[in-house]
């Protein structure tokens, strides 16, 4: 399989078990599977459990690339979306994705569960991420996603 | 990733999900069931039996699939999800819109 993504991969601390990856792609939603792809086989094993990373890690990171191509950057293929992952054996691994738009406001996002929105096509991301994840944070301005996965 | 069809003796087409139903596939799952829509098909089954995740943009296109083949007369029954994607649906509630059934064998049973 050829990519054109390239993954940066630094060993911490002095024994060397905990990670940082980093990841910078283009505005293309077809990028998305094979960075999920090349994030998850780098994740050292044994923080999160095989189905967490099977399922939680890999959803909720495909939503938020999906969201920061789609609504951060518009789609604007000059614009890119910055990734790192820092997985830390004794305690989580977090994931960190950042665009270069302008940021939004999370708590203006309407409940995908509700009457008026269960039939809508769209609108379910966050609320995923939200569910898949031990915490979720972001900067003031709503450019950066920081997603904990906490280890177990 | 990819996505197989097929249909049985009764003509329900059958839609196997391989791998996981993203924003960056959804297109391609949407045009080969309108297609078999447009060719006739009216009952249809996706198995998720080898899909590992699906994020929102492929729960919004299975219920975009299912409005249009409800339009058409016709249904759409989701089959196979393992325990992490059952809650999915559980928790977006989207499993109040879909029939879902443990395996693909039952759901062509219940047609």
């Amino acid at each position: 399989m050829t990519t054109p993504l390239h993954l940066g991969v630094r060993r911490l601390g002095r024994g060397g078990a905990d990670v940082e990856l980093s990841l910078e792609l283009a505005s293309d939603l077809a990028l998305i599977a094979d960075a999920v792809e090349l994030l998850a086989a780098h994740c050292p094993d044994g923080i999160l459990s095989p189905r967490r990373i099977r399922f939680n890690f890999r959803t909720v990171l495909a939503e938020a690339l999906a969201n920061a191509i789609t609504y951060g950057n518009g789609g604007d293929p000059d614009k890119h979306v910055h990734v790192r992952v820092v997985a830390a054996a004794a305690d989580a691994v977090r994931v960190w994705v950042q665009d270069d738009g302008d940021g939004f406001d999370p708590r203006a996002v309407p409940d995908p569960t509700t009457p008026e929105h269960l039939h809508a096509e769209a609108g379910r991301g966050l609320f995923v991420i939200r569910h898949l994840v031990d915490a979720l944070d972001f900067n003031e301005k709503g450019n950066l996603v920081c997603l904990t996965l906490r280890a177990g | 990733m990819s996505f197989s069809l097929s249909k049985d003796a009764k003509g329900i087409v059958v839609v196997g999900v391989d791998g996981q139903l993203i924003v960056g596939n959804r297109q391609e799952l949407k045009q080969k069931v309108l297609d078999a829509l447009e060719g006739g098909g009216r009952k249809f089954v996706i198995d998720f039996s080898r899909t590992g995740y699906i994020d929102s943009s492929g729960l919004g296109v299975l219920v975009s699939l299912s409005k249009k083949i409800r339009e058409q007369g016709g249904d759409l029954r989701l089959a196979g999800l393992n325990e992490d994607l059952q809650t999915l649906f559980e928790l977006t509630k989207l499993d109040t819109l879909f029939s879902i059934t443990k395996t693909p064998a039952e759901a062509l049973a219940a047609f």
